[in-house]
């Protein structure tokens, strides 16, 4: 569905020959990472597919395409962007992710959530897992991370971009809004941070939990560049508005990105509910979800 | 017993800002954050020297100890610097989740610990911030005890790996450490040798402990004085050897018994060693505002409360 889109978008035939093929490897990792998330969650019985699926596309957008990344893996990534996973309860994605992108072997991903493992339930650098760099879980506390390491980046003359992720309902925690007020007061704009908005949480919808109100303008009131992705799930989308998002670095804000995604993205019967928040599928529902993602690159 | 000299009274606050200005002339990765208390934290000489390495952070101490994680990596060293009731209890979960859990190399510098901060009264003094942070599975605990001691203290830190909580006060108190004495973390100061008690102290009680010592000295009392800068990683080797020639033993420090060093201590010996201790340390109450010199009065906390608690540990030997 998403390479019909494309071909759509795109009118140049080269152009999109070969965007084509760029897409339509995303997707195969995408379609795989879902498969991955899946049987993850499934195998322990416990874990967040829910907010996994709806960031599959992001997350693996960000990874293979948009992020200039070194070739390995140490904690400070002089001379390479950096990413940070605020709402760490969606370990699933970020672990198939790194797995499927080099960072460790894609077997590790049978040892998640079980005694001795590196794939903790919330990402540690505790076990020492590759592309980790700051253990998330509880939750607000990624963005003031993202900023420091931006800020490092600055004081070591490093251009490189830092990205963060966020859920929605995450925003609820003040300390986002101690960060919020200073990335814009301090100029950091060496720092893209994606806010996850399914308008899901635990307890039900955003709105019925505590209503957020215009994010978009509450971001634009303290100061920062804010940009929407409508189509969060889409990849050309996510293409299209991180690199508007990345051209608006370097120009003294703070650059926030609105992704409008559908939790549970992929599986039908997982979409537009927070009942999967934190919930596995069943052996059946397990076997309908792997039905409407084919395998692609091979599962772990 | 071995005299000790006040070479002149000073705030250990100061101790930390002189560390500060020579950290910033020393190692170019040392950087400074700060939540709206330079004056109180005395590092204005490091931030007119190393403008660039300072981040005014603003009324923020949740945010400061997440962008403190966060400039580790990109290799810098980073000192944060508030009262230390907002360097620990108020953002605890920011220090356990970003900072130890995450094993970042961030150095938690807290002034206007304890009830000696005087007047501003319970709200600012902590009196349990060294148990919050001593429980904090990595985190190294320290406690200097002068002005001399905390400056060598805050340049010894920049070259351990890891989290480490540094506490210091807000009054002047005697500098009596030797100027050029070297900072081992983790080792005890042997400051008196004596034979019929142990007196164990840490911070500024370290001074009134010695007090104490030279007026027991008086009663025929031959006390062993022991300087505990750093309650965590305990040194056990110290503690126990000396005990083991004395005792009995008295531990002091201007924080709550439960989950300070004497309660360190005393989980040391149940196990190694049982011995009979006696506990100079307020007893689970809140402070109040007063003068500093009132304050350890009240709350006994000061040379006269440390004879006292000899006296007492001595009869139940």
């Amino acid at each position: 569905m998403y390479t019909q889109k494309i071909a759509i978008t795109f009118e140049n035939h080269k152009q999109n020959v070969q965007k084509m093929a760029k897409i339509e490897e995303i997707q195969d990792i995408v379609v795989q990472t879902r498969r991955d998330i899946l049987r993850m969650v499934h195998k322990v019985n416990s874990g967040h597919p829910g907010g996994s699926l709806g960031c599959t596309e992001f997350l693996v957008t960000l990874y293979n395409e948009l992020m200039d990344l070194n070739d390995g893996f140490d904690m400070d990534g002089i001379g390479e962007d950096l990413f940070f996973l605020s709402n760490g309860h969606i370990s699933p994605v970020f672990y198939s992710v790194l797995a499927r992108k080099g960072y460790f072997d894609v077997d590790e991903l049978n040892t998640f959530r079980l005694i001795d493992s590196r794939l903790q339930g919330h990402p540690t650098t505790h076990e020492g897992l590759p592309g980790v760099r700051i253990a998330s879980g509880s939750l607000g506390q990624g963005m003031s991370v993202a900023i420091g390491a931006a800020q490092a980046k600055k004081l070591n003359n490093d251009p490189k971009l830092v990205y963060s992720l966020h859920g929605d309902g995450e925003l609820q925690e003040g300390q986002n809004w101690e960060a919020i007020m200073y990335a814009s007061g301090k100029k950091v704009d060496n720092l893209i941070a994606t806010i996850d908005l399914n308008g899901q949480q635990i307890d039900g919808s955003t709105d019925t939990v505590l209503p957020m109100g215009d994010l978009k303008a509450k971001f634009e009131a303290f100061d920062w560049e804010v940009l929407e992705i409508k189509e969060g799930n889409d990849v050309q989308a996510i293409l299209n508005g991180m690199q508007e998002a990345k051209n608006k670095t370097g120009k003294g804000k703070p650059v926030c990105v609105l992704l409008h995604t559908v939790m549970g993205n992929g599986v039908d019967f997982m979409m537009h509910t927070h009942a999967w928040h934190g919930k596995a599928p069943s052996d059946e529902q397990l076997a309908t979800a792997l039905e409407q993602n084919a395998e692609t690159l091979g599962d772990y | 017993m071995k005299k000790y000299v006040d070479q002149g009274k000073n705030d250990t606050r100061s101790g930390f800002g002189a560390g500060m200005t020579e950290l910033g002339r020393t190692n170019p990765k040392v950087v400074a954050l700060c939540a709206d208390l330079i004056g109180s934290l005395k590092i204005q000489q490091f931030i007119d020297e190393n403008p660039d390495r300072f981040f005014q952070i603003g009324i923020a101490e949740a945010n400061m100890m997440g962008i403190a994680a966060g400039l580790t990596i990109g290799g810098k060293i980073p000192f944060t610097g508030t009262f230390a009731n907002f360097s620990t209890g108020r953002v605890y979960d920011q220090i356990r989740q970003s900072i130890a859990y995450s094993g970042k190399n961030v150095k938690i510098c807290a002034s206007h610990a304890g009830i000696t901060l005087g007047e501003d009264g319970a709200t600012h003094q902590i009196l349990e911030d060294i148990g919050l942070m001593k429980m904090l599975p990595g985190m190294v605990v320290i406690n200097p005890c002068d002005y001399n001691q905390t400056k060598a203290a805050t340049i010894a830190i920049a070259d351990y790996e890891g989290p480490v909580y540094l506490r210091f006060g807000r009054p002047k108190v005697a500098n009596f450490t030797p100027v050029d004495q070297k900072f081992e973390i983790g080792k005890a100061v042997m400051l008196n040798e004596g034979t019929d008690v142990t007196i164990v102290a840490t911070g500024h009680l370290v001074w009134e402990a010695l007090q104490a010592a030279e007026a027991l000295e008086t009663q025929g009392v031959s006390a062993e004085v022991i300087n505990i800068h750093t309650i965590k990683p305990l040194d056990d080797e110290a503690i126990l050897k000396s005990v083991k020639k004395t005792g009995c033993i008295v531990t002091t420090e201007e924080h709550n018994y439960l989950g300070g060093l004497g309660e360190s201590i005393s989980g040391l010996l149940a196990t190694q060693h049982p011995t009979p201790q006696e506990f100079v340390a307020t007893q689970d109450t809140f402070g109040e505002s007063g003068t500093p010199a009132q304050l350890m009065e009240k709350y006994g906390l000061n040379n006269k409360a440390i004879e006292k608690a000899v006296l007492k540990v001595l009869k139940r030997k």
